[in-house]
């Protein structure tokens, strides 16, 4: 089923809990709605949910109008990061209680409980309840839950929060797989990018309950439209300087105190001129080099594969990943190489890109 | 050189044992130094109480023995009221009169108007909360003549007068054409509140997911009351079941106000009250009231008993978090 906003803002008194957001989901598209908390990622799904009823706007699943249409009509599962599991229930009752609300036969309850209970691997877990489950396996039967009733349309409300980092990789994919084989369309809204970026097919960053972007995760990593987005996607973060792009017999460079990098000039030519811009670089484009930027190393943070090394240039600090067998010291003196390839440039004023529209 | 360094040692283990010795008596007494206050509270104005209602109930004490020419007549106050013509129709009045207020307002009433205040706007909800609080603040005198106001002898009268009379409906003597109506009706404004405000705050407590869930799930909101809410309160219904039981077995007051237990609508409290304590021919028959008072006292620890045992409240309730002293 697709789905499709139009408009939709959500206003509680003179607070914007979603601001005029415009996107399309495509039928068996798993789409995530990333941001920080509070930025209108649950109300814009509790909205497609329908329990919040839109202040303007329009809502449309294929073609069909859900402004007014009550949730239990949408034909929607739902997973929510505290399970929601009804605690008086045992896990099979659990499990066909949206059956049980649509009367189906007890035949076909019974069948497509089992399925799916199979399917999650929690068939000998039937018997049990809620508060005699580990968190995984609560977040199992939640999953099942949302998948008995054969929903058109599956909404994550950050349900791997709970659950310990390990446990949360393994259900990341088993989520992931299992959207894919069922093709059901997804929405799952999250404010860890690892998981938006791991997960979905594209990706709606919102801030402040406006859409910032809506776009595939690669996009989203390699041509951040906004500095909100630069900032917040990709782990360790995009380090961040403020320079001033200058032309020099032909060449771009970047210049600040103690710090002079040259540009390629397709990347050159969008920043020069317009005074002071934010110069935005991944820690994985920074290397230590034999010749370069000079700094001075201030932290080593050893991270297993790589050591981040937090490298100061005069007043800044930039943020560099480097080989763990170059044995960096705090103190030491190193020099920076960066990749222009890879260089953002965006505008201090209206934190817009430079480089993307 | 030696002996004097174990001479050192058995000082020292002696030392340290009287320490421990008063460690350990502390230990047992700071407990009880903490629970004092509640402990004599509780002993002064409860256990006592009962311990000499049940020793006066033993007696024939009243006005006319006073306090010194009393004489102990064992079980004769129970034989009494077992044989008493009285017994039967106020035990049945007590059952009937718990058991429709409870139902339809302590319970029935506060349940419904803690599910409609909890579904409609917020600040709604809260005004018609409080107002409802009204009866409750009211001192039981004024509320109850407000009432008889309202149900006055006819000709007079708000319901004679004002809402039935236009209406066509001949004017009667309302209180005693309908006195249960009366008595329940009075009773259950004030007793709603109660539970108003437990099953309210229960009700807002459910976590919002669970609400959110039940709708996705495909529940109506009459549904999601049925299969999600009253099981989420179950322990505040239990509890106010229970409490609410208790406290309209012992209350007469309205009823006192109202009817004085006229038109058939005594009951057991009222019926203790008045021999004891406002006899029609100035004899206080202290003791026959008191056995009246241990045995509805009797009733009340029966009825919990069975509530608890019927609701399995013990597995309602988990560990405590906080390590014992």
């Amino acid at each position: 089923m697709k789905v499709k906003l139009e408009n939709l803002t959500k206003r509680w008194g003179h607070v914007y809990a979603a601001h005029d957001i415009n996107l399309e989901i495509n039928d068996g598209e798993f789409v995530a709605f990333l941001g920080p908390s509070g930025c209108g990622k649950t109300t814009t799904l509790l909205l497609i949910a329908g329990i919040y009823k839109p202040t303007a706007g329009r809502i449309l699943f294929d073609e069909r109008v859900m402004n007014q249409v009550p949730p239990k009509n949408r034909n929607i599962g739902m997973v929510f990061q505290s399970y929601a599991l009804y605690p008086h229930m045992t896990v099979y009752e659990n499990l066909v209680f949206p059956m049980k609300l649509k009367r189906t036969p007890p035949a076909v309850m019974k069948e497509r409980a089992r399925r799916v209970a199979e399917m999650l691997g929690i068939g000998q877990l039937l018997d049990r309840r809620p508060g005699q489950l580990s968190g995984g396996q609560q977040q199992r039967v939640a999953l099942g839950r949302a998948l008995t009733k054969q929903p058109d349309l599956l909404l994550f409300d950050e349900p791997l929060s709970n659950l310990d980092a390990r446990l949360r990789l393994s259900m990341r994919a088993e989520i992931k797989r299992l959207q894919m084989d069922l093709g059901i369309t997804a929405i799952y809204v999250t404010h860890d990018q690892v998981e938006a970026m791991t997960m979905a097919d594209r990706v709606a960053v919102m801030k402040d309950g406006r859409l910032q972007a809506y776009c595939p995760p690669d996009e989203l990593y390699d041509r951040p439209r906004t500095l909100f987005i630069a900032g917040f996607v990709g782990n360790p973060p995009m380090n961040f300087l403020e320079v001033e792009v200058v032309q020099r017999d032909g060449v771009y460079h970047a210049l600040r105190a103690g710090f002079d990098l040259p540009l390629s000039a397709e990347r050159g030519k969008q920043a020069a001129g317009r005074g002071s811009v934010i110069l935005g670089v991944r820690p994985e484009d920074v290397m230590i080099a034999e010749e370069g930027i000079t700094g001075e190393v201030y932290v080593v943070e050893p991270l297993g594969r790589d050591d981040l090394i937090d490298v100061r240039i005069g007043d800044v600090h930039v943020h560099a990943l480097a080989d763990p067998n170059r044995r960096c010291r705090v103190g030491d003196r190193v020099h920076l190489r960066f990749n222009t390839q890879k260089i953002q440039l965006f505008d201090p004023k209206t934190e817009q890109s430079l480089l993307w529209t | 050189m030696s002996e004097s360094a174990s001479t050192a040692r058995a000082l020292e283990v002696g030392k340290m044992r009287r320490l421990q010795e008063k460690t350990s008596l502390r230990s047992l007494l700071s407990p009880l130094l903490f629970m004092a206050p509640a402990i004599v509270l509780v002993v002064v104005f409860f256990f006592i109480p009962v311990v000499i209602v049940l020793v006066i109930s033993l007696t024939d004490m009243s006005t006319a023995t006073g306090f010194n020419n009393w004489k102990w007549v064992q079980f004769d106050n129970y034989s009494r009221i077992a044989t008493h013509p009285n017994t039967l129709p106020v035990l049945r009045n007590t059952l009937m009169y718990v058991a429709l207020t409870l139902s339809l307002f302590n319970v029935g009433m506060a349940l419904v108007i803690a599910l409609l205040t909890t579904h409609i706007p917020r600040r709604s909800g809260f005004l018609f909360r409080a107002l409802w609080l009204l009866p409750r603040l009211t001192p039981s005198v004024v509320y109850i003549m407000m009432w008889k106001y309202v149900a006055a002898d006819a000709p007079y009268g708000i319901l004679n007068q004002h809402l039935l009379g236009p209406l066509g409906i001949p004017p009667t003597n309302w209180l005693p054409a309908q006195p249960w109506f009366f008595v329940i009706l009075t009773n259950g404004f004030i007793g709603a509140s109660f539970g108003m405000v437990i099953f309210t705050s229960a009700i807002e407590s459910i976590h919002r997911d669970y609400m959110v869930a039940a709708l996705v799930d495909g529940c109506s909101l009459w549904q999601r009351i049925r299969y999600v809410i009253l099981p989420l309160i179950r322990w505040p219904l239990l509890f106010v079941t229970t409490y609410q039981t208790l406290s309209l077995l012992t209350s007469f007051e309205q009823i006192l106000l109202l009817t004085e237990g006229q038109f058939g609508t005594e009951v057991w409290s009222l019926w203790a009250y008045q021999r004891a304590l406002s006899n029609y021919w100035g004899n206080f028959q202290w003791g026959f009231g008191a056995a009246l008072a241990a045995v509805l006292v009797l009733i009340g620890v029966v009825m919990a008993l069975v509530y608890m045992r019927y609701f399995q409240f013990n597995q309602l309730v988990h560990e405590p978090k906080i390590e014992a002293l």
